[in-house]
């Protein structure tokens, strides 16, 4: 197993035991493995792939099923809408790798730039969504509504179902990301984060790609059915 | 697990990172998007729902190979990936089986 000394890297600030040797010289004595925390994480998303995954296979289950009223209800979806969070959270995932880029350059300043960048990014998707979620629901299109029980197929009904399921699990996400990064912002500011010691904002990364990822589906399959 | 400390240090040493590279996957995954909006666009009949999922596809391993590194990273790292894209593509399969013999069989 790896255990980085202090020696190596020349920092004493993360210790998590510490002594005095034989010849009164102080050993400080820490374990870090930063492979095993970056496979934890793969591992991780593994698991959000497939909780992800599940809802696709759902989606494909129903659009075989209701080829036209899947057809007909992405009609009423924004594709502006779609494609402007694309290329938000498109660009997001830049600033991200730029973020961690800088820190790895060991230029600070423009490490938190970018993960404020990212983090505005994040915030707009938020916005953008919650604009567009609130034109739907003015419009009476909302899970259990009359207008969907009442008046759509049951295909339309499946569809708009899995479109505020997906995309909402999706925005849980994107916050969950931003909440994250505040964290990666405050330990970087700390110290904690820093040019030698990566792994925490590159694994917050790795998250926050995910996220683009599953996004990159989402679009084409609920936007662009035209 | 042997083979760490090349994951730990010498990464760290060896090459510095460069944002140039970035940038420029950057500017395809916003060129794809283009292609992608305008190919919905296009009537393509059946093809349409393919080409979508092709170009998304090419999107996904841009991010997965540059952006989360998976290319530069060992082989453990590659099989999580593989072993993931694996089980998802299994269920998949499985499951067109059923639904095709349900709605066009």
């Amino acid at each position: 197993m790896s255990t980085t000394s202090v020696d190596a890297h020349g920092h004493s600030n993360n210790h998590a035991g510490h002594g005095y040797g034989d010849n009164n010289q102080l050993y400080v004595h820490f374990h870090r493995d930063d492979y095993g925390s970056k496979f934890g994480m793969w591992l991780f998303l593994f698991t959000e792939v497939l909780l992800f995954g599940g809802l696709f296979v759902l989606y494909y289950g129903y659009r075989i099923a209701y080829p036209h009223d899947y057809h007909n209800a992405a009609m009423e979806l924004n594709i502006v809408m779609g494609a402007v969070n694309t290329l938000v959270l498109l660009t997001s995932s830049l600033t991200m790798v730029l973020s961690i880029v800088a820190l790895r350059r060991k230029s600070i300043k423009t490490s938190l730039f970018y993960l404020i960048v990212t983090f505005g990014f994040g915030a707009t998707f938020c916005v953008n969504k919650y604009f567009e979620w609130s034109a739907k629901i003015h419009h009476g299109i909302f899970p259990g509504s009359m207008e969907l029980r009442e008046t759509r197929p049951a295909g339309e009904v499946v569809f708009f179902g899995l479109y505020y399921l997906m995309t909402g699990l999706h925005t849980f996400h994107v916050i969950v990301g931003m909440v994250v990064m505040v964290f990666c912002f405050i330990f970087i500011r700390t110290g904690t984060i820093n040019s030698d010691k990566y792994i925490v904002l590159e694994n917050a990364g790795l998250y926050w790609h995910l996220v683009d990822l599953i996004w990159i589906f989402l679009f084409p399959l609920f936007y662009l059915l035209h | 697990m042997s083979g760490h400390n090349e994951h730990t240090s010498v990464d760290t040493h060896e090459h510095l990172p460069s944002y140039g590279k970035n940038v420029m996957i950057w500017l395809v995954l916003v060129a794809l998007t283009a292609l992608t909006v305008t190919v919905a666009s296009v009537d393509l009949g059946n093809y349409t729902f393919f080409v979508a999922m092709l170009i998304a596809s090419i999107k996904a391993m841009l991010v997965i190979n540059i952006f989360m590194h998976i290319k530069y990273d060992d082989i453990l790292m590659k099989s999580i990936l593989l072993a993931c894209g694996l089980v998802f593509t299994v269920i998949f399969i499985m499951y067109s089986f059923d639904l095709f013999n349900r709605y066009t069989g």
